[in-house]
């Protein structure tokens, strides 16, 4: 036996697939079935969960004794900067205000690139927020606070 | 002629300052994030539906459609200059544009390009101003248990032409459909899926899950090598095609448009389809094969014609049956939603003002396409050469605003995170996010349409086979699956997408 050949791609996918169709098939069979002539909500849900299941375990299937290509580099430091900036976004918008917000959005995705220099980035952030707030705030008028209450002005 | 005064409704509609004006914002827009390599028209149009919902939904839907076209055009012109088509559609201009472009004629492969989709689209707009009315009048006809069984028909198109393995596509798809039912059951008012959070009562943002499936996959798979592109510094003088040049590509270009329109209409992103076999087509033809590949004329008039018309006429059965034909409808579909509009048959009789509107700004879309990227090509070879780390901070922050201006919602923007790991995550394990997107879409409408003909056919699931038009559709739906799943079309298929890739 020379080690097992097998596809981690779609191992791993195959196995995602199985665990969400898992995972909403119990959330389904909580919910009232209902008859084939007058459904619950939770009777095609069940059946989109099994099949789900059974594309997953097909998939997983094809994953064992079959070379693929392997998964490559993750973008961790993208992952790292660029998840969180909606997020900080998110978090300061009603606060802080939009103009704070669009800076710190900006500013945090910038870092998700080592090419940037933290002079570049906090520059870049300052001219993305100049114009998203003449863009968005000014000239189309969208109803943002542009300084929230956190802020002393 | 009644088509004549509908049309005239429509330029009436379309032509209105304001919506010329959206209009043109949009192809600009459109076409300026579209040239950004990588990101293809449906991120593009998932990344800018924001500021559309800010509109009338007439305007609104004006300005998606002139972004659909400028996106589209944009990613043929990253295909040429750069060999790094942003979608699949335009993946085979790439092949020998791109060799055109190295040979110093990047400005004839661009405008041959922009000529090719803008004779192709004006054509596709008249066929869509002719046939979507008659589909129309059939589509009333349609009872639940047809609109399943097409949708049914629309989904496994859709895995048909997706990338890579079948059962993946299959299990995006049914994951899409779930994901669509997250929400508030509308029969019975049960919450389903929500985990007791009151922000998914009203179902999962579709704005949130297209902008992170779509956009910040995008944006984490670009920074992964996270470095800089090399532009061609071909020089874009003669931009011009020469009289030999347009004599040449007149052939290809109606023949492209003929195979696009028809290709369009299928469900399942009929475009894609469209370019491979113009491609095809045209080489076959040619009294000189060898040159495809090696920087032919035809081999980037064709496709690119082909593939326009068929994202044309891919609005046929948006319009008409309210069914999306890939992921760019899809995104339609769900803007049209949150404007309040019902997309369907009705839409036509309901709102004239709208449908011929809409179908009028193509055509305006394509010719403003033409005369402004024309004399603007040199602009967005610039614009290639701005670095990829200045880009994205610029679009991060821009879709952060974007998703917040829907609703005002902060948990809106954590769901666009989340979303986007996840895109990221199907995207390493080699899962085409389009499927699970027009899942996500249908999802809903299948399930009500599944329920309300169980409820007229008594609970006998046989309705779905003795009514004649749905047993077609279920019976085409199975062809195309056994296609898919054969031995020998499965390794064809496998060659074209290699081919492309």
């Amino acid at each position: 036996m020379e080690g097992k050949r097998i596809d981690k791609a779609d191992a791993i996918a195959g196995g995602l697939f199985v665990l969400f169709g898992i995972l909403f098939g119990l959330q389904a069979l909580n919910l009232d079935l209902g008859t084939a002539l007058r459904m619950g909500p939770g009777y095609f849900p069940l059946i989109l969960s099994g099949l789900l299941v059974l594309f997953g375990l097909v998939i997983l299937g094809g994953a064992v004794q079959s070379d693929g290509e392997p998964i490559g580099r993750l973008a961790w430091r993208g992952m790292l900067f660029i998840l969180p900036a909606p997020i900080v976004f998110g978090l300061t918008v009603r606060g802080a205000g939009f103009v704070p917000a669009v800076f710190l959005a900006a500013f945090t995705a910038a870092l998700a690139s080592r090419r940037m220099s933290l002079l570049q980035a906090v520059l870049l952030a300052v001219a993305v927020t100049i114009f998203s707030t003449l863009v968005f705030s000014y000239a189309l008028s969208l109803p943002f606070r542009r300084f929230g209450p956190w802020l002393p002005f | 002629m009644e088509l004549l005064s509908d049309l005239a409704l429509g330029f009436a509609t379309a032509a209105s300052p304001a919506n010329l004006l959206f209009c043109l914002i949009g192809v600009i827009l459109g076409t300026l994030i579209g040239v950004l390599p990588g990101i293809g028209a449906t991120a593009t149009i998932a990344m800018l539906l924001p500021i559309t919902f800010q509109l009338e939904p007439v305007s609104s839907l004006i300005m998606l459609s002139g972004i659909y076209y400028g996106a589209q055009y944009g990613g043929s012109t990253t295909a040429i200059l750069i060999n790094m088509p942003g979608e699949s559609s335009s993946a085979v201009t790439a092949i020998d544009g791109y060799q055109m472009a190295r040979a110093g004629k990047a400005g004839t492969a661009l405008a041959v390009a922009a000529l090719g989709s803008f004779f192709a689209g004006s054509v596709a707009t008249l066929l869509v101003a002719i046939f979507a009315p008659l589909l129309t009048v059939i589509a009333l006809k349609f009872g639940a248990a047809e609109y399943f069984s097409l949708m049914v028909l629309g989904l496994v198109s859709a895995i048909a032409l997706a990338h890579g393995s079948v059962p993946k596509a299959l299990a995006m798809v049914t994951l899409g459909l779930l994901l669509g039912l997250v929400g508030t059951d509308i029969y019975t008012g049960t919450p389903r899926f929500t985990m007791d959070l009151p922000e998914f009562a009203d179902g999962l943002n579709f704005v949130a899950l297209a902008v992170g499936l779509f956009g910040i996959a995008e944006i984490l798979r670009n920074l992964e090598g996270d470095q800089d592109r090399t532009v061609i510094g071909a020089s874009l003088s003669g931009l011009w095609p020469s009289r030999e040049d347009l004599g040449r590509m007149v052939g290809p270009m109606v023949r492209g448009t003929a195979i696009g329109s028809v290709l369009g209409i299928l469900p399942g992103g009929g475009a894609v389809l469209a370019a491979f076999a113009s491609y095809t087509v045209e080489k076959k033809m040619s009294k000189t094969p060898e040159a495809f590949g090696k920087g032919a004329v035809e081999g980037v008039a064709g496709p690119e014609s082909a593939n326009n018309a068929g994202a044309q006429t891919s609005f046929i059965p948006l319009l008409t049956l309210g069914i999306p034909a890939n992921p760019v409808m899809a995104l339609m579909i769900g803007a049209m939603i949150i404007q309040g509009i019902v997309p369907g048959p009705n839409v036509a009789t309901e709102q004239p003002a709208l449908f011929w509107g809409i179908i009028a700004s193509m055509w305006i879309g394509n010719l403003m396409l033409i005369v402004l990227n024309l004399p603007m090509i040199g602009l967005w070879v610039k614009l290639l050469k701005v670095p990829y780390k200045v880009l994205f901070p610029i679009i991060m922050a821009f879709c952060s605003i974007g998703v917040y201006s829907v609703n005002s919602n902060t948990f809106d923007l954590f769901a666009v995170a989340a979303f986007g790991l996840l895109g990221y995550v199907l995207l390493k394990l080699r899962c085409e996010p389009a499927p699970l997107l027009l899942g996500f879409v249908l999802g809903p409408m299948l399930e009500e349409n599944l329920r309300r003909a169980m409820i007229l056919g008594r609970g006998d699931p046989s309705v779905f086979v003795t009514r004649p038009i749905s047993l077609v559709l279920l019976l085409l739906a199975v062809a195309v699956l056994a296609v898919v799943l054969l031995p020998q079309v499965r390794r064809k298929r496998d060659e074209v997408f290699v081919e492309e890739g």
